[in-house]
């Protein structure tokens, strides 16, 4: 029968070993041959974009790479999807965007800011999502 | 109650069910807008309205767990805590933390980072606060006259949640690494070390509870939270299926997030076999009603309802969807908000001295409670199924679905109706129960 310290013998054990092999998994997932990020690719307008994407807290509805609100629609390939212009005059709306009945927060953005949220988003459209990208749909892409 | 400063927990147990209380409004903003009727969007817009809900899911339960320290830890050091003032101190900056934070959800002050929305400067504030309060349990633990594995397991999961806290403070130029690193404190927290703080509290309840050996009882506690920490760590890898991360992680969060529900079943079986196996009848029915319930309900939600869509395979459609918000309601609602209301239904009676446990309003606060939030759960799932099929399948355009799917939200708004009805006489009984006094000590040993 088990004994106690045998039972926390196998607590700490299991959770050292998994613990290192996850410490281990990380440092390998980031080494720059495996990046699927393009993360070279990330310049000053798409960091900009990132803080516009947090300070705003878009993911409070829209998702994006499947993770946010699940309340407006997915961002990943947004670009593909609607087109650059599309998506400036959604960040510009002097009016609360809603076309289907669901309110967006009426940013009004200005040129620069919109120029750098639309880089993020194209940097965001070309991430290798190991086939995630292909069924968060409806894509441009699907569509042809 | 056995000790004077145990009584600190009491006011943490009373924010836990302001703070609660304010998470069910905001969760039926917006349920009412999901279904169209927006009207305080100009005030309250969803995204207001989600990180509020969620950070207050967050801060209750943290508040819930320090009070169940607070209660748990002088009676098993068999000590006072060693300074009540700076208790009540933390328990006062930790309230004032909470509020600015939601105020400034409400100005658009936030980090915009899924369920770590607090702003970096109040993440300092809550690091302060943290410290204040492990300080204060160590120092008891180390002050006091016996070490408990239940005592151990608890102040590790909770001094864990303080350091997994930190890599949700660092800044990422990329999305990517962000996220990868925001699932350290988020999946790490609630497939990992909260589940030794649910494990720690259970354990304390089934040896108050049932009187079963608490050397037979810490034993399976072990062997329940080292399942949890083996398949709950390299579980992490199934949030990693497709955020843009190398496709080991398929492989390795397939296989360890699958092995995950056996920790979850581990606790369901370990609570009933002790119920079964003690021969102790505490009168306190109502807080055996919440512990073995949490330990069931939380095998359903965050086990098996966790596995459904667990694998990349299946992962891969549902990743996004409201399938997620199905699984993370019953999960948490089972495994940690089950658990805070249990210690607080076991540690009122013997805090204020009134045996009011056992009567129909708190059964009736049960029964409500669990029958709304099963029911949220099968709306939420329902719809959640349905837009994996009509968006990812049929691939219609997203806002279409979701005009499809809003008869769910209706029934979702019924259900937590009726959830929300047990939660009010839960909070009612709460304060019929009184304030905690000194006498209750006689009370208690008598």
């Amino acid at each position: 029968m088990l004994s106690k310290s045998q039972a926390r013998s196998f607590f700490l054990g299991g959770t050292v070993v998994t613990f290192l092999a996850f410490i281990g998994l990380t440092v390998y997932s980031f080494k720059p041959s495996n990046d699927q990020s393009n993360h070279s690719q990330i310049d000053k307008k798409v960091v900009r974009g990132k803080e516009l994407w947090e300070s705003n807290n878009c993911m409070g509805c829209h998702t994006i790479l499947g993770e946010g609100g699940y309340y407006a629609p997915e961002l990943t390939k947004v670009i593909d999807r609607r087109g650059e212009g599309y998506v400036k005059a959604v960040l510009q709306s002097p009016v609360p965007w809603g076309p289907r009945g669901r309110k967006m927060v009426k940013y009004q953005m200005n040129n620069e800011d919109t120029e750098a949220l639309i880089a993020y988003l194209k940097w965001i459209g070309k991430i290798d999502l190991n086939g995630f990208d292909r069924v968060v749909s409806p894509l441009a892409k699907d569509k042809k | 109650m056995k000790y004077k400063s145990q009584k600190v927990a009491y006011w943490f147990f009373g924010l836990c069910m302001l703070l609660f209380a304010l998470q069910i409004v905001y969760g039926f903003i917006m349920g009412f807008a999901r279904i169209g009727m927006d009207g305080l969007h100009d005030f309250i817009p969803f995204n207001t309205a989600r990180a509020v809900h969620t950070n207050l899911l967050v801060v209750w339960l943290l508040t819930g767990f320090m009070g169940a320290a607070y209660y748990i830890i002088p009676e098993e050091a068999q000590t006072e805590l060693v300074n009540v003032k700076l208790a009540y101190v933390q328990l006062i900056s930790l309230a004032v933390v909470g509020v600015l934070a939601i105020v400034g959800y409400h100005f658009n002050i936030w980090e915009g980072r899924k369920f770590l929305e607090i702003p970096r400067e109040l993440d300092y504030l809550v690091v302060v606060n943290v410290l204040l309060f492990l300080g204060l349990i160590l120092a008891t633990l180390y002050k006091g006259k016996r070490k408990t594995t239940t005592a151990l397991v608890l102040t590790m999961g909770l001094l864990f949640a303080a350091l997994l806290y930190l890599p949700g403070m660092i800044w990422f130029d990329s999305q990517v690494t962000d996220s990868f690193f925001r699932w350290w404190v988020v999946h790490l927290w609630v497939e990992g070390v909260w589940e030794l703080i649910m494990g720690g509290i259970l354990s304390y309840l089934l040896i108050k509870l049932t009187g079963v050996d608490r050397e037979v009882i810490e034993k399976w506690l072990y062997v329940i939270v080292g399942l949890t920490f083996l398949s709950g760590i390299l579980g992490t890898g199934h949030h990693y299926y497709y955020i843009g991360v190398n496709k080991i992680w398929l492989v390795v969060g397939g296989i360890f997030s699958a092995l995950e529900p056996l920790a979850f079943l581990g606790m369901a079986l370990f609570a009933v076999y002790m119920y079964h196996k003690g021969e102790k009848s505490h009168p306190n029915k109502i807080a055996l009603y919440w512990t073995i319930g949490a330990s069931i309900v939380s095998f359903v939600g965050a086990g098996l309802l966790g596995f459904a869509h667990t694998l990349p395979q299946t992962n891969v459609y549902t990743h996004g969807t409201l399938v997620t918000a199905m699984h993370g309601h019953y999960a948490f609602w089972g495994a940690y908000a089950m658990i805070v209301l249990a210690i607080i239904s076991y540690a009122l009676p013997n805090m204020t001295g009134r045996k009011r446990y056992n009567n129909k309003f708190g059964h009736a606060a049960f029964w409500f409670a669990n029958v709304g939030m099963l029911g949220m759960t099968v709306a939420f799932g329902v719809a959640g199924v349905v837009q994996v099929y009509l968006e990812r399948k049929l691939k219609m355009e997203f806002m279409d679905v979701q005009n499809e799917i809003m008869i769910h939200f209706v029934v979702l708004l019924l259900c937590a109706s009726l959830f929300a009805t047990g939660i009010i006489l839960y909070i009612v009984e709460f304060f019929k129960y009184g304030k905690p006094t000194d006498e209750a000590l006689v009370v208690a040993e008598a």
